[in-house]
């Protein structure tokens, strides 16, 4: 295209610059975070991270390294736990998704509102579809189930299903 | 709360201003909007958990109906996760022409704003003019993809359609007609007291609580936020179009109106710029039945703000997960803020300012003969007739309406 003088190319060569320097910034911030930072592609870049760290990550990137928006949450059903992705983006149009192990059926992470007001409705969309157990999310009101949904009933666990449900609402 | 002059008002869940089920507890004291909770989710639909009992392509179409504006946003951020995790590279000519549908797409959104914005503050002068010249970019976009809304254009790998010359100078024309009328339009904002009066210091957001908020889109931009996907983090052909990022300083409806028909008059010149350079080629790549693993998270600027997707693939035909966060998630978090001490009648213009996502799939008819021998278009006279034939068949003569209405109530008295 004749157009292209001044916005940076996609694929121009060296690529991946900022995304190291993130990586490093997160590695001396954090040594136990190395090896566990893996580049995928330009401004993709994704963290391991323990449970009981995020609070530190996520508030150094947010602090530190400009990332003032949390796109979403993704939650997941791993099996034998649950996923939480916290999809953190800023300025330089990096997606730094930050990701925690958390446990089925015990206290999950602490709540990211402090930080990001807009965490409310993403976390209590986990808690209600996979049943993250949230420490600390300000009481209101839930989402996105209806009041009357039965409790113990988590839609987005894989084993799941419709059926559940019904039998769940002949007991009550 | 103690204070014994504040009552409590609830707006919605049916139809809070606009045609969407959302619930707003406002507490008022007089007409001033103290305090504000929002209760959500009366829309949801299980979309997610649907996703992942399907098949990839099967997941386009029911992610399309997630919005009937936003459909080619929905499908295009799904597609391009997939396409990472499956590592298929879209043919030039397949990226040009989604671009160029989400820009129609953008026109088709705005205007519709622009008509819904007049409504709410009684100006429906402009709702009717703005609406009509969107039947223009809704007759394209019928033309191109077979359909005015969830145009089931995009495919895994591409489009499904491409474009002949005669439809690539159509486009060309009612662009310059769409322009020239937006034209007209961004002057009736800067000018027409009306619009200025009614709009200014209404829903107010700073830019500091844009930031606070993460608020996306139009309503961030125009809280001076220069930020958009399509630059920020280009997909598509983005990175080869030339326009700028419309913000504006107001910090309120009236800089939302702004910026939204800015944004107008940078689609236009997108659109002139991909209709020149559209390279010849194919229009999709082949994509596999089954997808690898991996996971891919993907953005696109939506006209309402960012839509973000995340996909997992597992290796078979159908994901493992599929997350979808569209924008009004996170503008609607911000409404509370800019409804702090307003008055209780600004509440349907402010939130409709932020463009919260509603259906509108209703669309005209043209009839054929099932026969095929007087095949065509019928005149609206003509479906008339077919319309009160078909009531006179059931027992319903409109043409005694009147009479009968009389002596119904004659019966009644």
């Amino acid at each position: 295209m004749s157009n292209e003088t001044d916005s940076p190319s996609v694929a121009a060569a060296p690529v991946l610059a900022t995304e190291q320097k993130l990586q490093k910034d997160l590695e001396t911030a954090f040594p136990d975070l190395v090896g566990k930072i893996t580049l995928q592609r330009v401004r993709r870049v994704w963290a391991d991270v323990p449970m009981q760290s995020l609070h530190a990550v996520v508030t150094y990137a947010k602090e530190e390294l400009g990332f003032w928006m949390l796109c979403t949450i993704t939650g997941t059903d791993e099996g034998a736990h649950l996923g939480l992705m916290y999809h953190l983006a800023g300025d330089a149009g990096i997606v730094l998704t930050v990701v925690i192990a958390a446990p089925k059926d015990g206290p999950g992470p602490q709540t990211l509102t402090p930080l990001y007001p807009q965490a409310d409705l993403y976390e209590r969309e986990v808690v209600d579809l996979l049943g993250v157990q949230i420490q600390g999310l300000p009481e209101g009101n839930r989402y996105p189930l209806p009041d009357e949904w039965p409790a113990g009933q988590y839609p987005l666990r894989k084993d799941w299903t419709r059926e559940m449900l019904e039998v769940s609402k002949e007991n009550a | 709360m103690t204070d014994k002059d504040v009552i409590k008002v609830p707006l919605g869940p049916q139809h809070p201003a606009l045609k969407e089920p959302g619930n707003f507890t406002l507490s008022l004291r007089g007409e001033n909007v103290t305090d504000m909770t929002i209760r959500l989710g009366y829309n949801h639909r299980g979309i997610e958990k649907a996703c992942e009992q399907r098949s990839y392509l099967n997941d386009m179409y029911l992610l399309e109906r997630i919005c009937g504006i936003c459909s080619h946003s929905h499908t295009t951020a799904y597609v391009q996760a997939v396409e990472e995790i499956a590592a298929i590279q879209v043919p030039a000519r397949g990226l040009y022409l989604r671009t160029l549908v989400a820009e129609l797409e953008r026109i088709h959104s705005h205007l519709l704003w622009l008509g819904v914005a007049g409504h709410e503050i009684g100006f429906d002068t402009l709702l009717m003019y703005s609406w009509r010249d969107r039947e223009l970019v809704l007759d394209l976009l019928s033309m191109l993809t077979g359909n005015r809304v969830n145009y089931g254009f995009n495919t895994i790998g591409g489009v499904r359609k491409d474009i002949t010359e005669d439809q690539r100078n159509d486009i060309l024309k009612a662009t310059d007609t769409l322009e020239e009328r937006t034209k007209v339009y961004a002057e009736l904002a800067g000018n027409e007291v009306t619009l200025s009066k009614r709009l200014q210091n209404v829903g107010r957001l700073t830019k500091a609580d844009v930031v606070r908020l993460g608020v996306t889109g139009p309503t961030g931009r125009a809280s001076g936020i220069k930020r958009d996907v399509r630059k920020d983090d280009p997909y598509a052909i983005y990175s080869e179009l030339e326009f700028d990022v419309v913000t504006s300083d107001h910090c309120d409806v009236f800089g939302r109106t702004l910026v939204r028909v800015g944004e107008l008059l940078q689609t236009y010149k997108m659109i002139r710029q991909i209709l020149k350079n559209l390279p010849e080629g194919p229009i999709s790549a082949k994509a596999p039945r089954k997808i690898p693993k991996g996971q891919a998270v993907s953005r696109y600027e939506a006209p309402r703000g960012e839509d973000f997707h995340f996909v997992r693939g597992n290796g078979t035909d159908k994901p493992e997960r599929v997350k979808v966060r569209a924008p009004t998630m996170v503008n609607m978090q911000a409404v509370p803020l800019m409804m702090k001490d307003a008055q209780l009648a600004d509440m349907p213009i402010t939130l409709a300012a932020i463009d919260p996502c509603f259906s509108c799939t209703d669309r005209m008819i043209e009839l054929h003969d099932e026969g095929g021998a007087t095949s065509g278009t019928y005149s609206w006279a003509h479906v008339r007739q077919l319309g009160i034939q078909h009531h006179l068949k059931r027992g319903i003569d409109f043409a005694n309406l009147n009479k009968e209405l009389a002596s119904w109530r004659e019966r009644i008295k």
